[in-house]
């Protein structure tokens, strides 16, 4: 017996969904790149909590500034490195909506360290996702202040050189110092294991906003293939070798309850 | 007559940002225009308005907190002077590709690089010709008294609103110091969450209600032929507001045979200039823009059939005399005459200019 596509597809059939917070809009990022699996954790979060209509986003300058084509939500999209000082705008003046800003390491981490270091120093509420692929994707795949020590890139085609490049930037672990930051952890999405741990973190830190204790701020270690020069299998394996030794993951501070 | 309080410039732009409901201020220090922010901190308008004040880590951070605030349908405002408004320029065009309303005010100083503290209008082009990269406008006020400091602010937003667009009070360090009787505006509340949802629900990031489509505040479409069709949209909003927003005042204008164009503080020494001339029977009337972006390009054409020539009076190397040419388009001579790096003209210098270089004798 042939059975019809249409005689399967029955709500009591159903046991996985889209979201309808994510759109139908094909992404743009690479196969086997981390941010499509992020956005999709936090669409899946904004679902679950039923908080569509009191989230804002700001979307940085980088692979994700399209964030926007793929959550069904109201977004700012932000000049390079200064979504915090947006988010803090937005939380103070709705400060009963979800606020989070979404940022590469570029963007955060080289451009924008005042302003996220500041926000995380006055305690703003809102809640900080970090995109930390060790390189800068959307520009072709230059060196970031987290590549790491020998890592190529094109801007630093022999290897990073710590002697006159510097070394990786470390910046959940600095900002953890502050009191303004309640909640820090460090997270990676290559299997389904690690995505619904990332997912849990992503999920407290947005509930962690009602607690009103300051900033929650999630780094994702995450890979960039392309800019890499990896399949997305090597590059998963790369990111496991190199990446999670310098950036080991886990909470780096929770004063959540 | 409703009560005048004596007050510097800089107090009155705090005081009418409170007074007209603004819901946000972020700004960071700088001389000659830390008494609006300090004014605002003294007087707490977020136990009485529920209006946000921030110190802000830099003018950086300033002018996108703005766009934060202006993205959510909120009456927001910085201040800063000239070096701190270089360093906003980016965020400027953003929000004025983002079609964002928003107030800014530069008190300006003396320049370039630190310059010096002491009031100047060399941030004429900065503010008139762009500062920021692409081709986008902001309506420019220039107030020549601590009232006008006042009146704009709420006509600042009143615009901004009307067009969506950044406005700029360019103002300078007599005009932020100085201590004149200002009449205060009368008391407008702060916009509810609801009346800015009804308002700006359109298009600013309130949260998406599942009766609308999200609303996205963003100045990037990667696709080059939108994106020109988006400058020309912008265009045609910068006509619409040549069209309907310049705003001007001609004191003695009608039977000058010269007439001198300037604006702010400068405005001012040229008032005296002029009577001074009128006491020697020179016929001088003074065309004050109040717009200086949109500029009063027709109100100066009108006066060329009676006029001898024009005087532009700056303190700056001169810069708004390019707008007078090109105005006047080489029909009468147009002479300038300004002090430069934060030094006054006084009314006497700027009539033995009328003399030497408009009357000729
Ligand atoms: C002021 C400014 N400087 C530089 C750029 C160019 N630029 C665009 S994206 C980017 C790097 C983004 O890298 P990252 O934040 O690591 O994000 P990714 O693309 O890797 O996700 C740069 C330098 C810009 N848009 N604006």
């Amino acid at each position: 017996m042939i059975m019809d596509i249409k005689d399967i597809i029955k709500p009591e059939n159903l046991v996985y969904q889209k979201t309808s917070v994510l759109t139908d809009n094909a992404m743009h990022y690479c196969p086997g790149c981390s941010h499509g699996t992020v956005h999709k954790l936090i669409a899946e979060i904004i679902d679950e909590m039923g908080i569509q209509d009191k989230v804002i986003g700001v979307s940085p300058v980088g692979c994700a500034v399209l964030a926007y084509n793929y959550l069904e939500i109201d977004w700012q999209q932000a000049a390079h490195g200064r979504a915090p000082a947006l988010a803090t705008a937005t939380k103070r003046l709705y400060p009963n909506k979800y606020v989070f800003t979404y940022q590469g390491d570029g963007d955060l981490a080289s451009i924008g360290t005042a302003e996220i270091i500041h926000a995380c120093s006055r305690g703003e509420n809102i809640t900080v996702i970090f995109i930390n692929n060790g390189i800068y994707g959307m520009t072709g795949g230059q060196m970031a202040p987290t590549t790491l020590p020998g890592m190529k890139t094109s801007t630093s085609p022999y290897g990073r050189d710590t002697s006159t490049m510097g070394f990786p930037l470390k910046i959940a672990d600095m900002i953890a110092m502050l009191p303004g930051v309640c909640y820090v952890t460090r997270q990676s999405v290559q299997t389904p294991v690690a995505a619904r741990k990332a997912k849990r973190a992503i999920a407290k830190a947005f509930r962690g906003q009602e607690q009103c204790k300051g900033l929650s701020f999630i780094e994702i270690v995450s890979t960039c293939n392309s800019g890499w020069k990896m399949t997305p299998v090597d590059a998963n394996k790369w990111m496991e070798e190199h990446m999670f030794p310098e950036y080991p993951l886990g909470d780096i501070k929770d004063y959540l309850q | 007559m409703a009560e005048k309080i004596l007050m510097k410039g800089n107090e009155a732009i705090a005081v009418a940002a409170i007074r007209c409901g603004c819901d946000g201020y972020f700004g960071y220090p700088i001389t000659p225009q830390s008494e609006i922010l300090e004014t605002l901190t003294e007087m707490r308008p977020w136990d009485e308005t529920g209006m946000v004040v921030l110190q802000a880590e830099s003018e950086t951070a300033s002018i996108n907190m703005v766009y934060g605030g202006g993205a959510c349908g909120k009456k927001v405002m910085t201040s800063s002077s000239s070096p701190g408004v270089s360093l906003m320029c980016e965020g400027i065009s953003y929000i004025a590709g983002a079609e964002l309303p928003c107030l800014l005010v530069n008190v300006v100083r003396g320049g370039p690089g630190l310059g010096t503290i002491q009031p100047s209008q060399s941030d004429y082009f900065q503010a008139v010709k762009g500062g920021g990269h692409g081709d986008y406008k902001m309506i420019v006020l220039a107030p020549a008294s601590v009232q006008e400091m006042n009146d704009f602010v709420d006509m600042g937003f009143e615009l901004a609103f009307k067009y969506r667009n950044p406005v700029m009070i360019l103002s300078d360090g007599i005009i932020g110091q100085m201590m004149e009787k200002v009449e205060l505006s009368p008391m407008k509340p702060r916009w509810t969450d609801e009346e800015i949802k009804k308002l700006h629900g359109s298009w600013a990031t309130t949260g998406k209600d599942a009766d609308r489509n999200y609303n996205l505040i963003t100045s990037l479409d990667l696709d080059a032929a939108r994106q020109e069709k988006f400058n020309q949209k912008l265009q045609a909003k910068y006509r619409e507001i040549e069209k309907n927003e310049v705003r001007v005042e001609q004191t003695l204008c009608d039977d000058a045979e010269y007439l001198i164009v300037a604006y702010g503080s400068s405005a001012r020494v040229s008032q005296k200039a002029m009577e001074l001339a009128h006491e020697e029977g020179i016929k001088v009337g003074l065309l004050r823009p109040i717009t200086l972006y949109p500029y009063p390009t027709a109100q100066i054409q009108a006066l060329l059939p009676h006029l001898k020539g024009i005087l532009t009076v700056e303190m700056s190397a001169g810069q708004m005399i390019e707008d007078v040419r090109l105005a006047v388009e080489g029909k009468v001579p147009v002479e300038f005459y300004g002090r430069a790096g934060g030094m006054i003209p006084s009314p006497e210098e700027v009539l033995e200019a009328i003399k030497t270089k408009l009357v000729k004798k």
